[in-house]
C-alpha cells in the first residue's frame, strides 16, 4: 500500500521583494518551509550580498584582510573587485565613516560616495547606516535621494527609529530593512508601523538580528521558524523575507578570529573562520533566510553552492 | 498518541475493586494518563484494553541506544520545531574510515578522531562514532575493524553489505554492540538475525519510504525494534524532504513504522561543502550524521551547531553565580560584572582571556537572563549587584573598590555606587570592546 505523505497545505505565501533596477534581484515568494519543494514552490533562490565598508575596517582578522588586500582602502575599488572578480550579484554597503566616532563624514560626502559606488557596482545595492540613530536619520534619506530609482534596500530601522528613514524610502522608491531584537512580536509590530506609513508590504524585509554559530544562533533560528510558520499560516504582517547579517556576527567570534596558537587543537584560523561563517549562513538558510550578508569570498562561494544544491530539488 | 484519563477509564473494568492501590478505576486511570503508575497494577485488564494502552504509552519515535560504553541515546523526539518544546537527543556525529585507506592513513585518522574533544561555554563537545566502511575484500575489512576497534573508545558503525563480513566482524567486536549498516534492504532478514543474536541495532536502508515502512513492520514482527532509518544517497533537498517526512509521519500521522531515529551519510567530498551538508542534516532531524572529514575545524563547527540546535529553548544555559578569577588574578586585578547567562559570561570570558589582563569576572545570579533582559526584568539591579559583592566576598579578594559594569546598564552607575559603596566604571557595550578597554584602564 502506498503511504500517504504528511504534506502541509499552507494558506499564506512570503512576499516578493525586488531589489535593484537594471539587474534587479527578487527574493521571497516561498509557498512552503525552506527547500521542501514537493510542498510548495520557491521561485527565487536565497541570495548572498558581499559586505563592503566605506572605511578601512580596523578590526578585521587576517583571513578577511588577505582575501581583499588593497581594495579595503577604497570602497569603490572594493565594490568593483566583488563584482568583477568574485561575481557578486548584490553588494551591501555599510556607511561606517558617517559615525561621529568613526570619521563623522558629512551627509554630502556620504551621498556623493554612494553615487560613485552605484556607478562602479552596476548591481543592486543594500545600504546600511552607521548605527548612530541621529546621524543615520540624516545620511540615509540623503542616500535614498541620491539613489532615487535604484530600488535599493535601505536600513536598518528599529521600533524606536523608523519614521524618517521610512518616509525617505517611500518617497524615493526604495525598500526597507526592519530590525527587531530577536523578538517576533516586535518584528510584527514594526512591520505594522512601517505599513501604516503607507509602505507596501512588498517593500519590507525583516532583520531578525541573528547571532553567530555558538553565540546564540539558536535564538534567531527559532524566531525565524516561528515567523515563517505564522506567515505560511496567513499572517500578512510576518510574510516578509528575512535578511541575516551573518558576516558581522561571525567575524567577531573567537572561533573565527583566534590564531592556532591561541586555540590549540582547534585547527588553522583560516579554515575555522571560513567554516564558521559558512555554517552560520547554512543554519539560517534552513530557518528561512532569503538574503545573507557575508564577508569572506570563500565562505560565500561555499554557501552559494549549498544554495544551488538545495534549490536543485 | 497520549490518551486522556477519561479515554483510559473507558477501557478499565470499572469495578473499583481497589487492587491497584487506588480507590477507584477512575483514580487509577488519571495516574496512568500521567504515566505515574505501571499498567500491570490492574490485574483485570482485558487483552484488547491492554494492547490499546500499551500502544498509546509508547513514544511515537522509539528511543534507540547505540553501543555499549557510551550508550548514545537517539530518537524519542516529540516535536518538529525546537520552539515547540525542545529536541531531546542530540544527533550523533561520526567519522567514516574507509578500509581501502592504507594502515598509516587509518592510524592518523583514528588518532585525529580520538582527539575531537572541545570545551565551549562550559560544555564538553565530543565526536560520537567511528564508522568503518567496506570497499575492499572481507579480509581487509576485518583487519580494519580490528585495528579501529582497538584504537578507539568511540562507539562503532559497520558499513558493509557483505553479510559474511558483517557476521565475522560481529564475532570479533560484537560485545561493543556496533550499529550494523548493510547499505541496502538486501538480505535484511539475515542481517536482522545477526542484530538479534548480538543484541545490537540495525540500519534499515532503502531509497523508498514505502519500502522502509514495510521493512520496519516486518522486522518488528521478528522482534527487532532497535532500528535506524536511512533513505540512501539522494540530492540534498530530497534528503531533507525524506528526513522531514519521516519525522512528520511519526509525529503527526502517528505512523509507528517511521518511529525510529534516522541516519545520513554525507556524500559531498569537498572539505567545506561536506561540513555544510552535514549541518543541513543536523538542523533537519537527522539522528546520526556520518562524514569523512575529521579535521578539528570541521568537527568543532558541527558539534557547536548541534549544541545550538539541541539546546533547551525554555531554559537558557546558566553558570554558577560567583566570582571567577581569570588568569593570575590578584588584589590589583579589575573586577568585571556580568550575568550568569552562560552566553554573556563566556563571551566576556573570551574577551578577557584575549586581553591577557588577569581579572575577576563576577557573575550575578540573573536566573540565566542576559544583561539587557535581566535589567528590564529587574534581575540585574544595583541591589542585586551590591549583595553579590558582599556574598562573594569580593572585598577580601581585591585591594581596590572599583567594579566595571556593562555599557548597556550605564544608567545604574550612581545608584549602584550609593548602594554598594564601590566606585563604578562603565565598560563597553559589546564584549568585543573589552580588550582595548582593559588596556586603557588605569
Ligand atoms: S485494579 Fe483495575 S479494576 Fe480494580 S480498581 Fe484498579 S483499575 Fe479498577
Amino acid at each position: 500500500m502506498a503511504i500517504e505523505l504528511a504534506k502541509e497545505k499552507w494558506s499564506g505565501v512570503i512576499n516578493q521583494v525586488k531589489i535593484g533596477a537594471a539587474k534587479a534581484i527578487s527574493v521571497g515568494q516561498e509557498q512552503a518551509l525552506p527547500f521542501l519543494h514537493e510542498e510548495g514552490g520557491a521561485p527565487h533562490k536565497p541570495v548572498v550580498a558581499y559586505e563592503v565598508w566605506d572605511t578601512v575596517p580596523a578590526d578585521w582578522p587576517e583571513a578577511l584582510i588577505s582575501a581583499y588586500g588593497n581594495v579595503l582602502k577604497d570602497p569603490v575599488a572594493w565594490v568593483k573587485k566583488c563584482v568583477t572578480e568574485f561575481g557578486a550579484q548584490l553588494v551591501a554597503i555599510k556607511l561606517i565613516s558617517a559615525h561621529p566616532d568613526m570619521g563623522n563624514k558629512s551627509v554630502e560626502e556620504i551621498a556623493a560616495l554612494v553615487e560613485k559606488i552605484k556607478k562602479a557596482a552596476g548591481v543592486p545595492l543594500i545600504i546600511s547606516g552607521c548605527g548612530d540613530n541621529a546621524k543615520d536619520n540624516l545620511i540615509l534619506p540623503a542616500c535614498a535621494e541620491a539613489l532615487k530609482g535604484e530600488n535599493c534596500l535601505i536600513g536598518s530601522v528599529t521600533q524606536d527609529n523608523y519614521k524618517t528613514i521610512t518616509a525617505a524610502c517611500l518617497a524615493d522608491g526604495h525598500s526597507i530593512i526592519a530590525e527587531s531584537p530577536i523578538d517576533i512580536n516586535i518584528a510584527k509590530q514594526l512591520n505594522i508601523l512601517i505599513s501604516d506609513m503607507g509602505m507596501p508590504a512588498e517593500r519590507i524585509v525583516i532583520n531578525p538580528t541573528v547571532g553567530a554559530l555558538g553565540y546564540g544562533l539558536e535564538y534567531a533560528y527559532s524566531i525565524m521558524e516561528r515567523a515563517r510558520l505564522a506567515a505560511l499560516s496567513g499572517d500578512k504582517m510576518l510574510s516578509m523575507p528575512f535578511i541575516c547579517f551573518v558576516g558581522q556576527e561571525t567575524w567577531r567570534t573567537k572561533e573565527a578570529r583566534a590564531t592556532e596558537e591561541e586555540l590549540a587543537g582547534w585547527g588553522p584560523a583560516l579554515e575555522r573562520g571560513i567554516v564558521w561563517e559558512a555554517l552560520t549562513s547554512a543554519a539560517f538558510l534552513q530557518a528561512g533566510a532569503d538574503i545573507l550578508v557575508m564577508r569572506h569570498p570563500k565562505a560565500i562561494d561555499i554557501v552559494k553552492k549549498n544554495i544551488e544544491e538545495l534549490m536543485r530539488g | 498518541m497520549a490518551l486522556s484519563g477519561l479515554d483510559i477509564y473507558k477501557l478499565l473494568p470499572k469495578t473499583n475493586c481497589r487492587e491497584c492501590g487506588f480507590p477507584t478505576c477512575l483514580a487509577f486511570a488519571m495516574q496512568l494518563a500521567k504515566k505515574a503508575v505501571p499498567l500491570d497494577k490492574c490485574p483485570y485488564l482485558s487483552k484488547e484494553a491492554k494492547l490499546v494502552l500499551e500502544e498509546s504509552s509508547l513514544a511515537p519515535i522509539r528511543l534507540v541506544v547505540i553501543g555499549k560504553d557510551k550508550k548514545i541515546e537517539l530518537g524519542n523526539e516529540t516535536v518538529l520545531f525546537r520552539h515547540e518544546d525542545k529536541f531531546y537527543h542530540p544527533a550523533a556525529i561520526g567519522f567514516i574510515i574507509d578500509d581501502n585507506s592504507s594502515d598509516k592513513e587509518i592510524d592518523v585518522k583514528i588518532s585525529k578522531i580520538n582527539r575531537l574533544k572541545f570545551e565551549r561555554v562550559g560544555q564538553a563537545l565530543e565526536a560520537n562514532l567511528a564508522a568503518i566502511r567496506q570497499t575492499s575484500d572481507k579480509k581487509r575489512f576485518l583487519d580494519v575493524v580490528k585495528k579501529v576497534s582497538a584504537a578507539t573508545q568511540l562507539e562503532l558503525v559497520l558499513i558493509s553489505s557483505d553479510l559474511q563480513a558483517q557476521k565475522e566482524a560481529l564475532g570479533l567486536i560484537g560485545a561493543r554492540k556496533p550499529l550494523l549498516h548493510p547499505q541496502s534492504a538486501q538480505n535484511i532478514a539475515d542481517f536482522a538475525k545477526l542484530a538479534l543474536e548480538y543484541k545490537t541495532s540495525l540500519v534499515v536502508a532503502s531509497p523508498s519510504l514505502e519500502e522502509i515502512s514495510n521493512l520496519t513492520k516486518d522486522l518488528k514482527k521478528q522482534g527487532l525494534e532497535d532500528l535506524v532509518l536511512d533513505t540512501a544517497s539522494k540530492s540534498l533537498a530530497k534528503k531533507i524532504w525524506d528526513l522531514t517526512q519521516i519525522r512528520r509521519l511519526a509525529l503527526k500521522k502517528k505512523d509507528r513504522s517511521f518511529g525510529y531515529p534516522t541516519l545520513v551519510i554525507v556524500g559531498e567530498k569537498d572539505p567545506y561543502l561536506q561540513v555544510v551538508e552535514a549541518a543541513d542534516y543536523i538542523a533537519k532531524y537527522a539522528s546520526i550524521v556520518l562524514l569523512e572529514g575529521a579535521e578539528p575545524w570541521q568537527a568543532l563547527s558541527l558539534l557547536t551547531l548541534r549544541q545550538n540546535i539541541y539546546s533547551d529553548p525554555q531554559k537558557p544555559l546558566q553558570i554558577e553565580p560567583k566570582l571567577y578569577p581569570i588568569g593570575q588574578a590578584d588584589e590589583k586585578s579589575p573586577v568585571l560584572v556580568t550575568t550568569n547567562f552562560s552566553l554573556s559570561y563566556y563571551t566576556v570570558l573570551g574577551e578577557v582571556e584575549a586581553s591577557k589582563t588577569p581579572s575577576y569576572i563576577m557573575s550575578v545570579n540573573t536566573e540565566g537572563m542576559s544583561v539587557l533582559t535581566a535589567w528590564a526584568a529587574e534581575k540585574f539591579t544595583p541591589e542585586k549587584i551590591a549583595s553579590s559583592l558582599e556574598e562573594f566576598g569580593v572585598k577580601d579578594k581585591v585591594g581596590h573598590k572599583r567594579i566595571i559594569i556593562p555599557g548597556y546598564v550605564a544608567v545604574m552607575s550612581g545608584d549602584l555606587e550609593e548602594k554598594s559603596g564601590w566606585q563604578v566604571v562603565v565598560g563597553p557595550k559589546e564584549a568585543s570592546g573589552i580588550p582595548s578597554f582593559l588596556k586603557n584602564l588605569k
